[in-house]
């Protein structure tokens, strides 16, 4: 029973509600733009901008709402040149992701170093954070067994930002299935033609999808910076963009599914930390490196189409031009 | 109005151009903001990476590197595929290498040894490009995503496996034992004592040799039209009785063989060993190198060396310019991918207009 008693269960479920939102946000956001037919490869780039501009301007004003808004900005900003290539240049969407990818990795460090010299990190936020939220009755509860772990440590106890996240997901889906919006999202990304046909203008949808995303995405980041690590690092975004864009292929481009996604690679995150240095029965230790790679490795297998049948928006990555 | 209808001169030089510039000022832009002078800037990195002839040697060897990248996202792209897993094909590439090595160096001369090193990094980086070819050509998989996945995936197995098992007993610093004198490439400093103490060596030529093959391969052989006829349009092509299936297939084979290629130059050239992330992100130049060379050998030979004097000369201006560290390169390198490669065609309608205005 060792092996179990290592392995904190308790702990890694409470860091998989912590992990979890970095993804959600981020594959929101990629799920707003995907459906509407623009492929969103930028959306690492976009939370490694948001996380350093709303860690910045949080140490600056340290004030953390105008480091929040300041993200929405730059990723909004961001997004919008996405929009402006993808849809109104008809340029290469991949190409588009990731030059915003290489260049903002590139950028933050240099304007981190440039405002705090400090290796391309901003000084500890410290007050500037967002802070837990005690649920009512919280205290009462704390003694009783399971219970009290559930609704003190489980459900309550987090930031706003991570309750925003669970919110986000019946509300995407409302939005996506349930609303005029939603309706023409999904028009445009399938069948732009017909959308176009029907009266639809098929550019400013996709560019308010691409708004959608960038306020989304820049929740990721800001989380990142002002949640999770009281500090902007650099590439701290460490493949979280992609692996917000795998949980979106992996839900099939559907938001429930996508946020299952999102808990599950939060749940191996979680893992890995625990798991690393355990000595597991049979096997032995397993170095917290291949841990790492389950998420990409499970990727590759659904992408295969070994688990489930992958579809994508049909119009996805197609630039469109009006026919006459 | 579209490229299509411009002048070859127009299409092949002045947008490509005319797109490097307009990244470039944006950099200025930037660099000006940062309280630097970008003319000054601009003199100080042509002085160090082009007219000083050491500096020249280490703006060639950074471009004999990504040459080879430059080369395998190009010859993926003749076929129509996005691999942007060139960064992990050369991580693994670079173990193929080194494994080969680690296992031969005390046993075999230098003539054999090399070559030997060289095969077991073309196959390593061919190996790690095939499944994400395979699953494309099969299961459709889509290559963006699964390439990706596999540059997370290499590096956490380098990772894994340096850290094990490559680390000689007793060493801190996570890379392998250095490699007997016998995996030295021999340098070209040797021959032109005027470039100094440069690590350049013959990788350089064989990278020029690379060059050529690729440009010969792909317009002058029936593969080659094959290859191109599936990139353009691949329901044409399949109708012409080209197998899609086995050209994306062989196309990934060949561009990870090429980026495992890559590593030869900066292990057996210039360290001698392998180190942790010691690609530094050359799989990721090669995109903006084979987007700005248009998939052209000359095209992408001028902008290797671009990108190697922007190295080359970036480190040596972030000495002088604390405001300027080398990472702005990575910066001004995204820059270019996304002028050269994204919006290629953003000058094409002001340029016909103008062309058209002439005539007339």
């Amino acid at each position: 029973m060792s092996f179990f008693d290592d392995l904190n269960f308790a702990s890694i479920l409470v860091a998989t509600v912590r992990n979890a939102p970095v993804l959600i946000f981020a594959a929101m956001a990629g799920l707003f733009s995907e459906r509407s037919g623009v492929v969103d490869l930028a959306l690492e780039g976009k939370m490694l901008a948001s996380a350093f501009v709303s860690a910045a301007v949080a140490f600056a004003t340290q004030n953390v709402w105008f480091g929040i808004l300041a993200g929405i900005g730059i990723s909004v900003l961001l997004s919008a040149v996405q929009g402006y290539v993808s849809i109104t240049q008809k340029g290469n969407q991949l190409v588009c992701g990731i030059a915003i990818n290489i260049a903002l990795s590139g950028l933050t460090f240099v304007l981190a170093q440039f405002f705090f010299q400090q290796g391309g990190r901003t000084p500890d936020l410290g007050e500037a954070r967002l802070h837990e939220i005690v649920l009512p009755g919280a205290q009462a509860l704390a003694d009783v067994p399971v219970l009290g772990w559930l609704y003190g440590s489980l459900i309550g106890g987090h930031t706003i930002l991570v309750y925003l996240a669970f919110a986000l997901i019946p509300l995407v889906h409302w939005i996506v299935y349930h609303s005029r919006f939603g309706l023409r999202l999904r028009a445009v990304g399938e069948n732009p033609h017909a959308a176009d046909a029907a009266g639809i203008h098929v550019e400013r949808t996709r560019y308010l999808a691409m708004l959608c995303g960038g306020v989304l995405c820049s929740f990721s980041g800001a989380y990142l910076a002002i949640v999770q690590s009281g500090f902007f690092l650099r590439d701290m975004s460490a493949g979280n963009g992609f692996l917000a864009l795998t949980a979106l292929v992996f839900g099939n481009w559907r938001p429930l599914h996508t946020a299952l996604g999102c808990l599950m690679f939060g749940f191996f995150a979680a893992l890995q930390i625990q798991i690393e240095g355990v000595e597991i029965p049979g096997v032995g230790k397993i170095p917290g490196s291949l841990i790492q790679m389950i998420p990409y490795v499970v990727t590759v297998i659904v992408l295969a189409g070994f688990m489930a049948k992958s579809v994508a928006p049909k119009a996805i990555g197609v630039p469109f031009v009006k026919s006459r | 109005m579209s490229a299509n209808e411009l002048p070859r001169w127009a299409t092949a030089i002045a947008l490509p151009v005319l797109n490097l510039v307009s990244a470039l000022l944006v950099a200025g832009l930037v660099i000006y903001l940062l309280g630097e002078s970008p003319v000054e800037s601009l003199a100080i990195l042509v002085n160090s990476a082009v007219l000083n002839p050491e500096g020249l040697g280490y703006t060639l060897f950074y471009a004999s590197t990504f040459i080879f990248t430059g080369l395998s996202v190009s010859i993926a792209m003749q076929a129509g595929l996005f691999n942007i897993g060139s960064e992990g094909q050369m991580y693994i590439g670079g173990l193929g290498l080194t494994l080969a090595v680690l296992a031969l160096d005390a046993a075999l001369p230098g003539w054999l040894m090399v070559p030997a090193a060289i095969a077991g990094a073309a196959l390593f980086g061919a190996l790690w490009a095939w499944l994400p070819g395979y699953l494309q050509a099969r299961r459709g998989s889509h290559i963006v995503v699964t390439t990706i996945m596999f540059n997370f995936i290499a590096a956490s197995l380098m990772n894994w496996l340096i850290v094990s098992f490559l680390i000689p007993v007793g060493e801190q610093r996570p890379a392998s034992r250095l490699f007997a004198e016998s995996a030295w490439l021999p340098k070209l400093s040797g021959i032109l004592p005027v470039l100094g103490d440069t690590p350049l060596n013959i990788s350089f030529l064989l990278a020029l040799l690379a060059l050529a093959v690729y440009g010969l391969a792909v317009w002058r052989t029936s593969w080659g039209y094959k290859l191109r006829a599936a990139g353009l349009n691949p329901h044409a092509a399949h109708y012409a009785g080209v197998s899609i299936a086995k050209t994306i297939i062989v196309a990934m084979l060949i561009s990870g063989a090429l980026a495992g290629l890559a590593s030869v130059n900066s292990l057996m050239g210039s360290t001698h060993y392998m180190a942790l992330n010691f690609t530094g992100g050359a799989g990721f130049i090669g995109i903006a190198i084979a987007l700005m060379g248009r998939r052209h050998p000359l095209g992408i030979l001028l902008s290797s060396i671009l990108f190697g004097a922007l190295i080359q000369g970036g480190f040596d201006l972030s000495l002088e310019k604390s405001n300027i560290p080398p990472e702005t390169f990575i910066f001004i390198q995204g820059l270019i991918i996304l002028f050269c490669g994204a919006m290629e065609n953003l000058y094409a309608p002001a340029l016909a207009a103008l062309l058209k205005g002439r005539k007339a």
